[in-house]
């Protein structure tokens, strides 16, 4: 089986958050970049199914050059190809972003290659729309299932379960399909050396991707207020044993 | 958390293990009322002790960074801290095995246990490695980790139980106050505390913590790589932290390093990555530390690739991942060095700065000693912060020296190796007509100076076999046998010397007879126009400079003193000199040049152009005065330091280019050579068995010992007086001996030579160690043409201390017979000193 793989360049931020002066992007001198939790999850189930089935794993994103770090680290994982639609590096909103990626789907058809399965991260950890999935299953006409937890492929179907307040919600969607996937859904393994060695030979395919305007427009960055947090030291050496036991308890963690 | 107090008797700044160990051993020492300070939180707050890969490889080629680390080790195991695991430096290449032999040598003259190791061996040692790209390694049992956070809180626990010391984590250093050119005051945003003694222990941070009080601490930060993989199947079963040795990949620049489960791999190959201390994230704008910045893979792949090579088995399971990368920030010096003592440009604030895990405790200790009594057991003179002039404390130089620094960290680095970057900063008055007679410059203290002329090529002809050519690379490497062509010319003729480099301070004032009484060993009262050769020392009676003073007038003397030397030496001239104002210091080193005229036909030559008296009686040894010279008065001194009849000039610096010219138009006839420092400092110094600072003469031997004490001890107090006396009065541990090598011919045939920190052992191989524990080993080491052999000093025990003791240097793992030529001062050449007398 052959499944796809959309992920997005973000900023590594943890902590504090810092906007450039002009509140247009997220000061990035001391973060690295990375993709979504949800993405990573997406990329590794991509991974597992081609070794269980067979079949090819691609991953894609729609980009700067330097989303090329972020297409190898996913290679470095076991996906086989990768595709960059290289932009100028300015934010794409989710309807020309779904639009482009869609038109790369489409090349690829004419190309004799197609997807079984076409994943996303549920959202994007940066402006977290939570649309492009749904907007690329739409314009394909295919079926789409969003904040998946599980999923298992059987004789041309995939059963996917998403977790709610009461418990799984599942759903059988006929191949080929539109997934998005959230964060859980698998344990993420880590590149190995030769891993990333070979990711960082591979070729990388390149097209570029024009900018459009979207139905939404980026005026400015804001920070939310932060919330404080406080801790509260129980004790030390081992005099707040009680403390901790109480506090696992309440937790549910004991 | 106790608040801050609103006095301390010190403040030390930075809670990394620096601080830390800093905060117990003041308190171990008897302070009280200290104060700890870090805007982080604890037990990390944030530096690069939390991120440090904490290994301990013992051996340095440099004594005092040996030393340093060596008590470190002690000092954490005391504590429980230390896991002894081995560690191995392996060679990948045959120049690499012979530097592993090098090491070996230094290891032997330090007392440190290691052995060459065969490839074999190591896979015997470590079963993961891939001995068939390896050549040897150089394996040292006593190698390890430590866990350098526990440690720290330990130490801080134990001066808390003193009752000596508060810490504040979260408090933000927000300014140093200084009055009167000392501190007064920490400001915080938890508030102020009044002191009179800071100490940065800032880590990367401490140029700005510095910058607070006007001081400046030249360390950049610099990125290194490191990566955790695992879990590695092997090392499920370890028990503790780690159980192999830790392997260092020197050819690559690179290391591996069990942690628990994981691989620990790190490199210093990549490029040069430094950050200004002022562009470092905050704590809460960094993802994992400040210190800890994202990874930037690129720059590790090629190391990626060696570490692969050399471990396959663990390293290339796709079952074994990468689960933790960094670029690591940690400190770097233009020269290497740590960052230690008080700055000179405010009192009471004191550096310990640029130190890495290894060697933080025993430094502490050291700084500890140096602060609360003057004086330390272990010599800091090399990392003395005071060390630096204010061209080197720029950020050109700094970066410059940092990255060319960083690469050299596993490197194969020459003796004598020169830097590349920010040179020409300074040059003499002569430097043109150095450059058209083609001097290859090394560098000191910024200053270019002549090592040698290729225009003195011609000699080797006129000299042959006498200028004992090389022919083993590693010895001729920076180095060229017309060095000692220009040591014979001069001795047969006369030499001109660029001494420009010297430091120069005029001291001068109603007492400054009295001050400098009170700095020098020797008698100071000595007629105007007299030349004086003196050390100065600390109050322990170790050896901190060893200089020259002319008495210019009744209350006006200028000091000479080497350029490497010199902004030590003037602090510790300065941190003397009376409050009232009644003695000042004046540097003139910008301000004169010099030139020193040596050689049988220096009288001649100078007497041709001045109308002076020079003869013996007009101008005897040992004084000074100001003649003309052709268009130029100059202040002449007739001192030597290689041996030879003639004079120290000082011009004034531009009127310096004029007087080389009289000098080499009249040295036509007389066939003059330029000679350079390789004569100076080497050849025509060890010949006469000059001592040299930082070489023979350091804070770790007394004066008896190396042979400069006088007969006499003159009535006034001096700085070290009571403990020269007892030192007087005591047989010496050692003796500082000159020797010279019987047979220098290794066994593939080659003639080697020694350039120094070799180590002397019998003649069956064993090492020299005399009661106080010192081991015996080559203090300085080079040719002496005039004699026709080479030339070692070294301190020995009494025992061996005997003229004709028949002993063993070993030199890149072989060894050669050397015997004790002079015991004491007595040069080798001219014994009587009668061509300096003439």
């Amino acid at each position: 089986m052959n499944v796809l793989v959309g992920i997005k360049r973000v900023p590594a931020t943890a902590g504090q958050i810092t906007l450039t002066p002009d509140g247009q992007e997220i000061d990035t001198r001391y973060l690295g970049f990375t993709v979504s939790p949800h993405e990573e999850c997406a990329v590794e189930e991509a991974v597992r199914l081609t070794e269980k089935h067979g079949g090819s794993s691609t991953v894609l994103t729609l980009g700067p050059e330097a989303a090329v770090d972020q297409l190898r680290e996913a290679m470095a994982l076991g996906i086989e190809r990768a595709m960059l639609l290289e932009t100028d590096g300015r934010e794409w909103d989710p309807v020309a972003t779904a639009a482009a990626i869609v038109k790369a789907i489409e090349a690829e058809r004419a190309a004799g290659r197609t997807y079984d399965l076409v994943m996303f991260g549920n959202e994007s950890a940066d402006s977290a729309g939570y649309q492009v999935g749904v907007r690329v299953a739409d314009a394909l006409d295919l079926p789409c299932v969003t904040g998946i937890k599980a999923l298992e492929i059987t004789d041309g179907h995939a059963v996917v379960r998403r977790q709610t307040e009461s418990g799984w919600e599942v759903a059988d969607v006929p191949l080929p399909a539109v997934l998005t996937v959230k964060e859980g859904i698998n344990l993420p393994r880590y590149p190995s050396l030769p891993g990333r060695l070979k990711a960082k030979k591979k070729e990388i395919e390149r097209s570029t991707s024009q900018w459009q305007d979207g139905g939404l427009e980026k005026i400015r960055l804001k920070l939310p207020v932060q919330v404080g947090h406080t801790v509260e030291i129980l004790g030390k050496n081992g005099d707040a044993e009680a403390q901790v036991v109480e506090l696992l308890q309440r937790l549910r963690l004991l | 958390m106790a608040g801050l107090p609103a006095q301390a008797r010190v403040v030390v700044i930075g809670a990394g293990i620096v601080g830390n160990s800093m905060a117990y051993h003041l308190a171990r020492l008897g302070w009280k009322d200290i104060v700890l300070v870090d805007k982080g939180a604890l037990p990390n707050p944030g530096g690069s002790t939390g991120h440090a890969s904490n290994f301990i490889f013992l051996t340095d080629h440099s004594k005092e960074m040996t030393l340093f680390t060596l008590d470190s080790v002690k000092q954490y195991k005391e504590l429980g801290v230390f896991t002894q695991s081995g560690g191995i430096e392996v060679a990948r290449t045959a120049e690499r095995v012979d530097e592993l032999k090098r090491r070996m040598a230094s290891s032997k003259a330090w007392g440190i246990d290691a052995e060459l190791v065969s490839p074999a061996e190591v896979k015997r040692l470590v079963p993961y490695i891939n001995d068939a790209i390896i050549l040897g390694g150089f394996s040292t049992p006593g190698i390890g980790t430590v866990d350098s956070l526990r440690g720290g809180t330990l130490m801080r626990e134990k001066a808390q139980a003193m009752g000596a010391l508060t810490v504040a984590p979260g408090t933000e250093v927000t300014g140093i106050e200084v009055e009167n050119g000392r501190v007064r005051r920490v400001r915080t945003d938890q508030g102020d505390v009044e002191t009179e003694v800071v100490v940065i222990t800032g880590g990367i941070w401490s140029p700005r913590i510095a910058r607070m009080a006007g001081a400046a601490i030249p360390l950049s930060p610099a990125v290194h790589q490191m990566i955790s993989v695992g879990p590695v199947p092997l090392f499920a079963d370890t028990v503790g932290e780690i159980k192999y040795p830790i392997i260092r990949d020197m050819d690559t620049n690179g290391y591996e390093r069990q942690h628990g489960s994981d691989m620990e791999v790190g490199s210093y190959d990549h490029r040069p990555i430094l950050w200004d201390p002022d562009d470092i994230p905050s704590l809460t704008q960094s993802k994992l530390s400040p210190t800890e910045l994202p990874f930037t893979k690129e720059d590790f792949d090629e190391s990626l690739e060696h570490a692969l090579e050399l471990m396959p088995d663990i390293l290339g399971d796709p079952a074994v991942g990468i689960r933790h990368s960094i670029n690591g920030l940690l400190s770097l010096t233009p020269d290497g060095f740590p960052l230690l003592g008080e700055t000179p440009e405010v009192k009471g604030l004191w550096s310990a700065a640029a130190i890495w895990i290894k060697e933080a405790p025993g430094i502490a200790r050291c700084v500890a000693e140096w602060m609360t009594s003057g004086v330390s057991e272990i010599d800091p003179s090399s990392s003395d912060i005071a060390r630096f002039y204010d061209h080197q404390k720029t950020q050109a130089h700094i970066k410059g020296r940092s990255a060319e620094g960083f690469n050299k960290t596993y490197g194969i680095v020459h003796p004598r190796e020169q830097w590349d970057s920010n040179r020409r900063v300074r040059v003499s008055p002569f430097y043109e007509r150095e450059k058209a007679l083609g001097a290859v410059f090394f560098e000191t203290a910024g200053w270019e100076r002549p090592n040698w002329y290729e225009s003195n090529k011609p000699l080797l002809a006129e000299y042959g076999d006498r200028v004992m050519p090389r022919r083993y690379e590693w010895d001729a490497r920076w180095w060229s046998p017309i060095i000692n062509a220009e040591h014979l010319a001069m001795r047969d003729r006369v030499g001109i010397v660029d001494l420009s480099a010297f430091a120069v301070f005029d001291i001068a004032g109603i007492c400054a007879l009295d001050y400098l009484q009170k700095m020098c060993v020797v008698q100071m009262n000595l007629p105007v126009g007299r030349v004086i050769y003196t050390s100065l020392l600390n109050t322990a009676g170790g050896i901190k400079a060893d200089l020259t003073v002319m008495r210019l007038g009744t209350n006006h003397f200028r000091v000479v003193t080497g350029g490497a030397d010199g902004m030590r030496d003037r602090k510790w001239f300065a941190d003397h000199l009376p409050e009232d104002g009644a003695v000042q210091l004046t540097d003139l080193t910008s301000s004169w040049a010099t030139i020193g005229v040596w050689g049988p036909r220096a009288r001649d030559l100078l007497q041709s152009i001045t109308d002076a008296d020079v003869s013996n009686e007009g101008f005897p040894f040992g004084t000074c005065r100001f003649i003309d010279l052709g268009p130029v008065r100059a202040l002449a001194s007739r001192i030597s330091y290689v041996g030879e009849l003639g004079w120290e000039i000082y011009v004034p610096f531009e009127q310096g280019a004029r007087l080389w010219d009289a000098i080499w138009q009249a040295g036509q006839p007389h066939r003059i050579a330029p000679v350079g420092i390789g004569v100076y400092g080497t050849t025509g110094r060890l010949e006469k068995c000059y001592r040299a600072y930082g070489n023979e003469l350091e804070q770790e031997f007394n004066l008896v010992e190396t042979g400069l004490a006088r007969p006499q001890v003159k009535p006034q107090d001096f700085i070290g007086k009571e403990a020269y006396l007892k030192q007087r009065a005591e047989p010496p541990a050692a003796i500082l001996c000159t020797l010279t090598v019987d047979d220098n011919t290794s066994r593939s045939g080659f003639k080697r030579y020694p350039m120094g920190r070799e180590p002397v052992l019998s003649q069956k191989g064993e090492r020299l160690v005399d009661r106080h524990g010192r081991g015996s080993y080559v203090t300085s080491a080079g040719s002496g043409p005039s004699i026709g052999k080479t030339i070692l000093m070294s301190f020995l025990p009494p025992e061996q201390a005997k003229v004709g003791t028949r002993l063993a240097i070993e030199y890149f793992g072989e060894r050669y017979p050397a015997t004790v030529a002079v015991v004491g001062p007595t040069p080798v050449f001219d014994p009587q000193n009668t061509r300096v007398r003439s």
